[in-house]
């Protein structure tokens, strides 16, 4: 099974990646962007068929691991299996 | 004087690290990731810098399940005197053995270059020999050194004067180099036997390094 988890930063943790690009952006004349935030996407190839039963392993792994909750936030999507 | 200092895949710091203690006449261990028990009778664990596992995730975090890191854990929370140096800092934080988590640098780049450094708190071990207000210059080098930590836990550094060092410029003046809260450069535990910054003593210990500021605060630690 495809599990996606999408890391960001947290609303109001200021992200000095996106500011940079937020600023090249700019210097391109993209002037309709109003934010950039970056975050990393993990994506897992999971063993199990219950889609429940893999969210909440994937949320373990998540909080363990994969994301540092003091400053970040993470979403699991979960996918068809393939 | 024992200092046990941990290695890690990626660690880069450890031979500087065990040059200065040994040249401060400490007996100094080096200590494989994979090892399972640290040396008995130890005044001093270190987790050195370099890129564990070559930052990749977070820094520190795949450090933090290495196989020693079980005995680390508990050598700190008995109370055993815990130095994480720029990495290893990163370490501590993931962790949690210390709050806050690093981000990178607000100006995205590597910075390796002297700074100067304000001593915040001095009741410690670490910091013992210096006085409030102090000015120390030794070398910086990361890519994420950006210190976050939200208000409340701010408001307890302050309160239990768990801040150590802020950076500065030469005039004691603001010059804060990554973005970190406040200025943090390091911090340590509330009950001060933990200690984290992401500056590099072991690498200011002689003249011809440019300066001799780290002795002292490596010192703070013989008995």
């Amino acid at each position: 099974m495809k599990v996606i988890v999408n890391i960001q930063l947290k609303q109001g943790v200021l992200d000095p990646q996106g500011k940079a690009v937020h600023h090249a952006l700019s210097s391109l004349s993209f002037d309709e962007v109003k934010s950039v935030r970056i975050g990393k996407q993990i994506v897992l190839n999971v063993d199990g068929n219950d889609k429940e039963e893999v969210k909440k392993r994937v949320k373990m792994m998540s909080e363990e691991l994969l994301a540092n909750t003091v400053i970040e936030d993470f979403e699991i999507i979960v996918g068809d299996n393939d | 004087m024992k200092v046990g200092v941990v290695v890690f895949p990626g660690t880069n710091c450890e031979l500087d690290t065990k040059y200065a203690y040994e040249k401060l006449g400490a007996e100094v261990e080096l200590i494989w990731h994979k090892e399972t028990d640290l040396p008995n009778g130890l005044d001093l664990l270190v987790l050195p810098g370099g890129f564990s596992y070559g930052d990749y995730l977070r820094s520190g975090a795949i450090a933090k399940f290495s196989p020693i890191m079980n005995a680390v854990i508990k050598y700190a929370k008995n109370g055993g005197y815990t130095l994480g140096i720029c990495n290893g800092f990163q370490i501590l934080l993931e962790l949690s053995l210390l709050p806050g988590a690093m981000k990178k640098n607000n100006n995205i780049h590597f910075i390796s270059e002297y700074h100067y450094l304000e001593v915040i708190n001095n009741e410690n071990r670490f910091l013992r020999f210096f006085q409030k207000g102090d000015l120390i210059n030794i070398p910086i080098a990361h890519g994420e050194g950006n210190y976050y930590i939200d208000e409340n836990g701010f408001a307890k550094l302050e309160e239990n004067e768990q801040i150590l060092l802020k950076y500065c410029d030469e005039n004691a003046n603001e010059s804060n180099p990554n973005g970190s809260v406040d200025s943090i450069a390091g911090i340590c535990n509330k009950d001060k036997n933990i200690f984290g910054l992401m500056p590099h003593p072991e690498r200011a210990i002689e003249d011809i390094l440019g300066s001799k500021d780290g002795v002292k605060m490596l010192e703070g630690f013989f008995k």
